[in-house]
């Protein structure tokens, strides 16, 4: 599965567009939403069920439509703290559960630190699509409910 | 009156094109009417006159443009009145449904007891859950919920099993935003009469579709929006029997709303000022009062009988559809034109995407009924709702979309 790379925290900032102008153009047949690899995270999601260890777990949810996820995650004891492993539980649409396959995919065993300073952008650029304005609480609930399980993490 | 207006009147209501009316509707295929309407020009017009020549506050001044705004906006609680068989003292203008539900629970509700209960239905929007419940929890109160047949009715053998004498208050939904379903509130009501409770009716979605009498119904309140049925976004209406608004006391204080202001005390205005606290929405009621004027040019029983024809046409298409399910009675008869489905591979939000990609305007997600979802067991349902605007094309439209999603999603 190819995924893309994640850009610096710098670029990454909500508004910022490293794929270029796309808001307001037409959308090409590479912007299709669901584009197959899309597709494929939602059919068959990676890292999805509950972790036998893990250190960290929390739930949220989009009440917009409904989606619901539980993450589960297992940070090293040790500085730096990198999270060694990864997995969320939940259903909701294809943006939702695509993104959170390919976000758990790209995040695990990476340094805690660096994944507390993702946004918005990085989730998008995964998803590789254009994504409005209500659609990206579906696409961005997965990083929202990583981080906050982070919050306990010192 | 030109010829298309005479021709609304008649019978041949699905000859005429309503569309070219609604200056919104050129671009998009608009399914999406439970939520809120397309508006006329006739109710942009009646806005825009008021804010262009007789700009004024009512109540108050006396020069000329005071004077006919304070008459117009008169006459709107007069059109409404008549619209639904009340009188004009009996018609409150409020923001919308949920602040006329809100306004009754509060004020109903200061005078409940521990113990004393509520009873409403499981299928309720959360405008007509949520007031009650959290009153329900300050008063140390019980809130019930009616449930469900297999054909998603009200379960009236439940329904005569829940209501007591210990029922103070009945509020329920005549058609629910999810369902469709009718609700036979008349019925209802007759039977919480006899224990005493009182009678709230939230007519959001019947409104708009279903000829209205608050004597026929027998209930003691009765909400709606005006953006539900054409008109502006912003104004609804709270109708109480006078005699129990003469008794209940408002819960907005503030200019407008009083009679005389002491310095420790105050006394209240008349109906329906009393609970039409600070400046009113006045362009919004005089675009409800317009909008209400154009449907009943149209006429509510050729509005009732268009959706009909939209809903059987639409309900036979929609089994056409591989993977759909809809959430609801199959039946074309006692239904709003409100249809809820579920595609077997597809998330509603999903669905919603791709329909609007092919323009035709859907809702997906909860509508404002998390408890009902969570009873059917569903996370969320697409929802397709029409108006009497709406044709078999925009069906047809909305159907070849569906098809994609499967297309899509196989």
């Amino acid at each position: 599965m190819k995924t893309h790379k994640i850009p610096s925290p710098q670029t990454a900032e909500m508004g910022e567009d490293p794929l270029g102008e796309r808001l307001g153009k037409p959308l090409t047949e590479e912007e299709e939403l669901y584009k197959e690899n899309i597709l494929d995270h939602y059919r068959s999601p990676h890292n999805k069920g509950q972790l036998k260890k893990y250190t960290q777990t929390h739930s949220d949810l989009n009440p917009l439509c409904g989606d619901r996820i539980t993450i589960y995650l297992q940070v090293s004891p040790n500085s730096p703290k990198i999270l060694t492993d990864i997995s969320f539980e939940g259903s909701g649409c294809a943006i939702s559960q695509a993104a959170a396959s390919l976000l758990t995919d790209n995040i695990k065993g990476k340094k805690v630190e660096e994944i507390r300073n993702l946004g918005p952008w990085d989730v998008f650029n995964l998803l590789g699509i254009r994504i409005s304005h209500t659609r990206s609480k579906c696409a961005l609930l997965s990083l929202k409910t990583i981080q906050h399980g982070l919050q306990g993490v010192k | 009156m030109d010829s298309n207006m005479q021709k609304k009147g008649s019978d041949n209501h699905l000859d005429v094109d309503f569309q070219q009316d609604f200056p919104s509707l050129n671009s998009v295929t608009y399914l999406d009417n439970s939520s809120t309407t397309q508006k006329p020009k006739v109710v942009l017009e009646a806005m825009n006159e008021y804010y262009t020549r007789y700009c004024a506050n009512v109540h108050r001044g006396l020069y000329t443009q005071a004077e006919q705004a304070t008459q117009a906006f008169e006459k709107a609680h007069q059109t409404v009145a008549q619209f639904i068989g009340a009188k004009a003292e009996e018609i409150i203008f409020t923001s919308g449904t949920t602040e006329s539900i809100n306004l009754l629970a509060n004020s109903l509700g200061k005078n409940l007891l521990p113990g004393d209960e509520i009873v409403i239905s499981i299928m309720e929007h959360h405008s007509n859950i949520v007031p009650w419940q959290q009153i329900a929890k300050e008063k140390k109160a019980q809130l019930k919920y009616l449930t469900l047949t297999d054909d998603y009715q009200l379960d009236l053998k439940q329904a005569k099993k829940i209501i007591s004498k210990k029922t103070k208050i009945i509020s329920l939904a005549q058609m629910s935003n999810v369902l469709g379903t009718i609700n036979p509130v008349k019925e209802l009501a007759a039977l919480a009469h006899k224990v005493g409770a009182l009678v709230v009716i939230d007519a959001a979605q019947s409104a708009p579709h279903i000829k209205i009498k608050v004597k026929e119904l027998e209930c003691d309140f009765l909400a709606f929006s005006g953006h539900k049925l054409c008109g502006p976004t912003g104004i609804g209406v709270l109708y109480g029997k006078k005699k129990m608004l003469d008794n209940l006391e408002p819960s907005k204080f503030g200019g407008g709303m009083i009679k005389e202001v002491e310095l420790q005390d105050s006394t209240w205005a008349n109906l329906p000022e009393k609970f039409e606290a600070g400046t009113p929405n006045i362009a919004g009621a005089l675009g409800l009062a317009a909008a209400i004027k154009y449907l009943q040019i149209i006429g509510l029983n050729n509005i009732e009988k268009k959706e009909q024809e939209l809903i059987k046409y639409a309900l036979n298409k929609l089994k056409t559809v591989p993977g759909l399910k809809i959430i609801g009675s199959q039946n074309n008869k006692n239904r709003g034109a409100v249809i809820s489905f579920t595609m077997k591979n597809a998330h509603p939000h999903d669905v919603a995407e791709i329909l609007a990609r092919e323009n035709v305007a859907i809702r997906a997600g909860h509508h404002c009924a998390m408890p009902l979802h969570t009873s059917l067991k569903l996370e969320g349902t697409s929802r397709m709702s029409f108006y009497f605007y709406n044709t078999t094309d925009d069906i047809d439209t909305a159907i070849k979309a569906l098809h994609k999603v499967n297309k899509i999603f196989q």
